[in-house]
């Protein structure tokens, strides 16, 4: 591969409403997009993961599962490397340090684990939030495919 | 709906076959099947096969949690089986084996929690 194409950028952007129906069309699209890379099985379910983790949470958490909500989901790939951003324009988060914490949850009575904060941050190289309380919250990850062509060459 | 459940007594064991997507969207219509067939009465322990399970994220560790303390305030015991690698991830990140174990397939696991019944 030369030096050029190693560096090749591509981008897209998917906006949705914040339905549950719309879970399943977010990871399997963000899949899609970054199978260019030629991603393993398990590389490619991780990003699915990731993606349906931070998805719900927009629209569970951001909007209290109002459908008016809109999802914002960018993907960027430059050379090997994926990244992911979701967004919502819902409540936003008072406490990350907490929010974070492996096993909180604000919605125990929804049957939350309180684990999707921390798949995340396991199975993506980057994790970041930020979250304004009333405005917001956007996660950004990346992560490195190891493409499959790579391991036999 | 992409995700069906098989139900099945093996005595007082129900067995629960899950195949397709278990996200947030499917998770409330697993929870009221299994939970209807629970509160029927004849199960006393719970196996859940995940072997045609081709999706998993922390919805689905929300039902298996919430199924467990529903079969463990009921005095019953409930275990995994045929779990893929990826969903093995999840289980364990999130210190599930540490309160039902995992066995490689079903016949295991009826055997497995018929010795502790
Ligand atoms: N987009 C968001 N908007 C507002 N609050 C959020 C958002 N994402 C997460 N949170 C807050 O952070 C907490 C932790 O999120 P995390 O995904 O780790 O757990 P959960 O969603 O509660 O449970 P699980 O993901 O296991 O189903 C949530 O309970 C919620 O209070
Ligand atoms: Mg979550």
């Amino acid at each position: 591969m030369s030096k050029e194409k190693a560096m090749e950028r591509n981008f897209m952007t998917l906006q949705f409403a914040a339905k549950s129906e719309n879970e399943s069309f977010a990871r399997v699209t963000v899949a899609a997009f970054i199978s260019q890379l030629d991603p393993t099985m398990d590389e490619l379910s991780d990003l699915k993961t990731v993606v349906s983790e931070a998805v719900t949470n927009s629209i569970i958490h951001g909007y209290d599962s109002d459908p008016e909500g809109i999802v914002t989901i960018t993907a960027e790939i430059v050379g090997d490397t994926v990244t992911l951003t979701v967004e919502d324009r819902g409540r936003g988060i008072e406490d990350l340090e907490l929010a974070k914490q492996p096993l909180y949850t604000s919605k125990p009575e929804l049957e939350r684990s309180g684990m999707g904060f921390t798949i995340m941050e396991n199975f993506m190289d980057e994790f970041e939030v930020s979250s304004e309380p009333g405005s917001g919250t956007s996660i950004k990850m990346k992560k490195r495919i190891e493409s499959k062509k790579a391991l036999y060459n | 709906m992409n995700l069906q459940v098989e139900m099945e007594h093996h005595r007082n064991i129900l067995i629960v076959r899950l195949s397709g997507e278990l996200d947030h969207h499917t998770a409330d219509h697993v929870r009221m099947k299994m939970d209807e067939t629970i509160q029927r009465g004849l199960t006393d322990h719970l196996v859940l096969s995940l072997k045609n399970l081709q999706f998993m994220d922390s919805s689905g560790l929300g039902v298996i949690l919430g199924r467990y303390k529903l079969i463990k305030a009921k005095g019953g015991k409930m275990a995994v089986c045929d779990v893929n690698p990826t969903v093995y991830r999840l289980l364990d990140m999130s210190g599930l084996f540490k309160i039902m174990p995992i066995y490689d397939n079903e016949g295991h696991a009826l055997s497995g929690l018929e010795v502790v019944s």
